[in-house]
């Protein structure tokens, strides 16, 4: 293979690999948008779902969509409890309480898992087999083909439902002024829990993908790290800036995997997307499609 | 501390502002220090002392991570990878250029303070949620570089032994010489924030915390004393991890992960934000937790578990019940253990008359 196949083939990956990462960071936006609070736990809400899928199908022996269920229905469930119980009281407070509040959550998920479903690694096989796809130099896993057709269908979903459904632009209204949208009759609290609810969603089917792909353990939410990158380079509160921002940093870091880590004896993948987050800090902190905040005293 | 103010009336701005609020303050420090400079230390077994000792080191860093983030309202994950910057510089001195103790300590503190500063440049321009993402893109690219490059870490393992420290000849070597040793340091580091946040910059820090636009526009200049804060800070977490290092007898960038940053946060959310008293206690609290743990499930954990799923447990048990009690003491106790004292205290302030 030349030079130029190994470019394409750094590319396709980047793409697929991308649009998974932009799934991931769809819950986080979600969230962000609707309420203001900031998910530290993005990535262990990935990893408690896929384990509870995993969990499901190996110890209990459920079928695959009878598990999907189960999964989808739980994390709705944990969504709207989370909201209820840990982020409502702190509505409010500084900036600092939230954050610290996820930490803690992501604490306590990284703990859960392991104590209820045993430390091993669990394999979520999905039906869909494993011989990549060959065409010319591109050299497909099915897996990131999937991951890669669900992000954008959800991304598409998520699109429609704030533009044109009523909860959507409801919830546009709690995103855009609080007191605002109380005043006109929005129940603001059933949205909030609404969108954390959407936000495990989301985190569901991340977790399955990302779990079939690299196994369900404590790791798997290591891939919350690069939800980071990508909500700053899109915008926090832009789902075309998911989008966008996870192709970039896909990109970014297989192209720089690709070509630094026999140079630098490897790690470019975790490194390279941080470097480029922290440029785009300082120059654009509200990412590509985000929205400048302005203060007053 | 406990005292009654019965007859005590303030009528200066500097026995306001005073070290010593109540005559009678001075008597329960001396009291204090009788009983950690004396008494614990002859009274207790070697090994509770080095359970001791790491809470004295975590004190510490408490301190060091409450002046940024309780006091000047910045927030910071970025600590462990300071303390790390700290352990690094001091074990790469002692070893290379057979530096005294007394001489790598504060260079990685220093060390620590330029790389803090230099990481708490973007929060001139960003603050809150972009803050903590700066921090944690500096903490993963610290630890990233000191894996990668030879020359700070000193070889495969990524680990450096560092001699054990001698001051005026004499070598620390038991956990209860270690005692007195870690023990000063904590009264400097006491003392020094106490008196650093009833100073002038004490006070530009926690007007930048209550509102950095109303502070710029009453006269404190941001950027100093943001990047001030930020150096501070983390010079309190270079030399905690001088300290540490110096304790293990190693400097291994695994100690200094993002989890010890995490674990930092919590003490100081568990202790109480913007207090000296409640970083004691949290640092305390905190490093006392994963023992008390170990020790609850040792003793009667394999009543109801096997061996192997209690292994399982101790880890696992400490990861949820430490995130549980930051979202329990953000939600329930915004002002952590310091204002539960508070209240114990002020119970007591009239007892047993109160009315």
């Amino acid at each position: 293979m030349g030079d130029w196949g190994f470019f394409v083939l750094l590319l396709s990956n980047g793409v697929l690999i991308g649009l998974m990462y932009s799934l991931i960071a769809l819950g986080f936006v979600l969230v962000y948008k609707a309420t203001d609070a900031i998910n530290f736990a993005q990535g262990e809400f990935v990893m408690i779902a896929g384990w509870g899928v995993a969990a499901a199908m190996a110890l209990y022996g459920a079928p695959l969509w009878l598990a999907v269920a189960a999964g989808l229905g739980g994390m709705i469930g944990f969504g709207f409890g989370l909201e209820r119980v840990v982020l409502r009281p702190l509505i409010g407070r500084p900036i600092v309480a939230v954050i610290m509040a996820t930490i803690g959550l992501a604490a306590v998920l990284r703990g859960l898992g392991p104590l209820l479903w045993g430390a091993e690694t669990r394999a979520l096989p999905l039906p869909i087999g494993d011989s990549p796809i060959v065409w010319g130099p591109l050299f497909i896993p099915p897996i990131q083909l999937l991951g890669a057709a669900v992000s954008l269908l959800f991304l598409a979903a998520f699109g429609w439902f704030f533009l044109k459904s009523r909860k959507g632009i409801a919830m546009r209204a709690v995103a855009d002024s609080q007191q605002v949208a109380m005043a006109m009759g929005i129940n603001v609290e059933r949205y909030f829990g609404l969108a954390w609810a959407m936000a495990g969603v989301v985190s569901t089917l991340g977790g399955i993908i990302w779990g079939s792909l690299l196994g369900v353990d404590a790791h798997l939410a290591l891939v919350g790290f690069k939800v980071f990158p990508v909500v700053i380079l899109g915008g926090l509160d832009s789902i075309p800036g998911a989008i966008i921002g996870g192709l970039i940093v896909g990109l970014v870091e297989n192209v720089a995997a690709g070509y630094l880590d026999p140079l630098v004896g490897g790690g470019t993948k975790d490194f390279a997307p941080y470097l480029l987050m922290i440029v785009a800090l300082m120059v654009r902190p509200y990412g590509i499609f985000g929205k400048p905040t302005i203060e007053r005293v | 501390m406990i005292h009654r103010e019965c007859g005590v009336l303030k009528t200066t701005y500097e026995a306001d502002m005073a070290l010593y609020p109540l005559p009678i303050a001075r008597w329960t420090v001396a009291a204090i220090a009788v009983l950690m400079f004396v008494v614990l230390p002859l009274s207790v077994h070697e090994y509770y002392l080095s359970i001791v000792n790491l809470v004295s080191i975590s004190i510490v860093g408490a301190l060091g991570l409450n002046i940024l983030v309780g006091y000047t309202g910045q927030i910071s994950i970025g600590h462990g990878a300071f303390m790390s910057v700290g352990a690094y510089t001091a074990a790469n001195f002692a070893v290379r250029l057979g530096f005294p103790f007394w001489l790598a300590l504060p260079l990685g503190g220093l060390m620590a303070a330029a790389v803090g500063a230099v990481v708490g440049i973007p929060s001139l321009r960003i603050k809150g949620l972009y803050l903590a993402i700066a921090t944690l893109a500096g903490q993963l690219l610290i630890e990233w570089t000191i894996n990668h490059v030879p020359f700070i870490s000193g070889g495969v393992q990524a680990s450096i032994q560092v001699p054990r420290p001698e001051l005026f000849g004499y070598q620390i070597a038991s956990q209860r010489q270690m005692y007195f040793f870690l023990l000063i340091f904590v009264v400097l580091a006491l003392v020094a924030t106490l008196n650093l946040v009833r100073s002038r910059i004490g006070r530009a820090f926690i007007a930048i915390r209550d509102h950095d636009i109303a502070a710029e526009i009453i006269g404190v200049n941001i950027f100093r004393y943001k990047l001030l804060a930020f150096a501070i800070s983390s010079f309190y977490a270079g030399v905690t991890g001088v300290l540490y290092t110096y304790y293990q007898g190693i400097a291994n960038y695994e100690q200094f992960q993002i989890v010890t940053s995490i674990d930092y946060l919590a003490m100081i959310i568990v202790g109480g934000l913007g207090s000296v008293l409640g970083s004691v206690f949290g640092a305390a609290f905190v490093t006392l937790l994963p023992i008390g743990i170990r020790y609850a499930m040792e003793a009667s954990g394999g009543l109801l578990f096997s061996e192997a799923a209690v292994r399982n447990i101790i880890p696992n048990l400490r990861l949820v019940l430490f995130g549980a009690l930051i979202i329990f003491f953000l939600v329930v106790e915004p002002e952590g253990l310091n204002r539960l004292w508070r209240n114990i205290r002020n119970y007591f302030r009239l007892w047993p008359f109160a009315y």
